[in-house]
């Protein structure tokens, strides 16, 4: 395993990530733009567009949040050492606020101190997931603050059902109103504890808007919730329109037969993720741009 | 929806001229503030220690810049606003004491903050929340920076802006919250949605 090649490949994903959106979500930008009417709504959508541009032509993150790092790692097999990758994680998020530029982000909870390099106690966090198989799969998700406080999670009861899971979405996105910079993506995590649904909600959000859940009942869901949220007319900045919400992404787990847990992960219009696969030959295959 | 070009210092009669939905754009000094530089901008007031900056028909961003140190010259990489909300607590009295006309932020402010700007003569105006290059774009010039101590981001940035915008007044000096409205709007919806849904 060479671990200098995964810290390199960190660093280029935490470098993409921030600098260029995922095309389905440029896509999804440019169709609400189309979509609108409301000036106000238009003037915002084209700010957006423009400043998408611009950070690809100069090579400049997309937002000055580049977000409190998280890294999904999906790992096969037995060819690598994961205290090793950790470790190089955590010098990638270093090297990466220094070499990209990323706006330092992570504060010590006790003395309100800044580390400056974005890593800290459980930061950058690693989502780690075992596959059979040998490749190692990196997702660099820098996630900023603005959407992130805007998250949210409710133990429903079960007697409510999938009910609760509607009303709460409908309600959160009333409650976030502008905050979470619209139009936002919604990941919705239903089912398991309540730290699993807010994983699952968080999970959700890396799988791009022109791909429904796989199963008909929670793509359905997810349809439903899409064009309940974007009758609230909040719009893009909360400026008034119908461009609300881009994708709504459900996941699930099953539940404790007492518990209905329903979590709400917003993400804003730049919602940054890229990705590569490793394979054990030492070959990268980049995901995203 | 009128479109306005303002520079500063800004006169009251400008800022009264505003209306909720107009666009403005800015050129001139905007100066960056988030929650510790207000805290401790009210602080200096309280003691009577003048401002390391004057922003007497001034320009607010609420705004953490990415910003990188190039030969012992600051450069603006990315410099999008931030959740203007958190800065409900003190920007009425901010307004009061400093004179500030234009508060730019993102998500919108409270009533505390729309009678201020009533009162006073100040507009709250919209930047694109995200629409960090844009922005970098239209900063000419780091001017200064003082209490570096609390941080690159919640630091104070003197910049100096040329067509800053386009910002959409969210909150005008006629007591008129553009946000607030929608959002209103967006809770008489309410219950039809849930019917479309079913629950």
């Amino acid at each position: 395993m060479n671990v200098d090649m995964i810290e390199n490949v960190a660093v280029e994903l935490l470098r993409r990530a921030v600098i260029y959106l995922p095309e389905d979500v440029k896509k999804a930008l440019q169709r609400a733009y189309e979509n609108e009417d409301n000036a106000a709504a238009k003037t915002q959508l084209e700010a957006i567009l423009r400043n998408i541009k611009l950070a690809e032509e100069n090579e400049a993150p997309v937002c000055q949040d580049t977000g409190l790092i998280n890294f999904y790692v999906s790992v096969g097999g037995k060819l690598w050492d994961l205290v090793e990758i950790e470790e190089a994680l955590r010098r990638a998020t270093r090297r990466a606020t220094r070499e990209v530029p990323l706006r330092p982000n992570a504060v010590d909870i006790f003395t309100e101190k800044n580390t400056g390099d974005n890593t800290g106690r459980l930061v950058p966090h690693i989502n780690w997931e075992f596959t059979t198989g040998d490749v190692l799969e990196i997702t660099a998700f820098p996630k900023g603050g603005g959407s992130e406080n805007m998250c949210a999670l409710r133990m429903a009861s079960p007697g409510e059902g999938l009910s609760a899971v509607k009303r709460f979405v409908v309600d959160s996105v009333l409650e976030a109103g502008a905050k979470p910079c619209p139009p936002v993506i919604l990941g919705v995590g239903i089912g398991g504890g309540s730290d699993i649904a807010m994983k699952l909600a968080k999970k959700a959000l890396l799988r791009p808007l022109d791909q429904p859940n796989q199963n008909p009942e929670a793509a359905k869901l997810e349809e439903e919730l899409l064009k309940a949220v974007n009758m609230t007319g909040i719009g893009p900045m909360g400026v008034g329109g119908r461009s609300t919400c881009l994708g709504v992404k459900v996941e699930y787990a099953h539940r404790h037969v007492a518990s209905y847990p329903v979590a709400v992960a917003f993400q804003c219009w730049a919602a940054r993720r890229a990705s590569a696969r490793i394979h054990p030959d030492g070959s990268v295959e980049y995901l995203t741009r | 929806m009128a479109e306005y070009r303002l520079k500063t210092p800004i006169s009251e009669e400008d800022i009264r001229k505003l209306h909720v939905g107009d666009t403005i754009y800015i050129s001139g000094t905007m100066v960056t503030a988030r929650d510790s530089a207000h805290k401790r901008a009210l602080e200096f007031f309280r003691r009577g220690e003048p401002l390391p900056v004057n922003l007497e028909g001034g320009v607010v961003y609420h705004c953490g810049p990415l910003a990188m140190k190039e030969d012992d010259k600051w450069r603006v990489v990315a410099a999008g606003p931030t959740t203007s909300a958190r800065m409900e607590m003190f920007e009425a009295d901010f307004i009061k004491a400093y004179g500030v006309r234009v508060v730019v932020g993102k998500g919108g402010m409270g009533q505390k903050t729309t009678d201020a700007m009533k009162e006073y003569g100040a507009v709250y105006a919209a930047f694109t929340g995200g629409a960090a290059v844009l922005a970098a774009q239209a900063i000419k010039r780091v001017v200064g920076v003082e209490w570096l101590d609390l941080g690159v981001p919640e630091a104070l940035w003197i910049f100096e802006v040329e067509d800053f915008g386009p910002l959409t007044v969210a909150i005008d000096a006629h007591g008129n919250n553009l946000l607030e409205d929608v959002r209103k709007k967006a809770l008489e919806r309410k219950a039809r949605i849930y019917e479309m849904l079913g629950v």
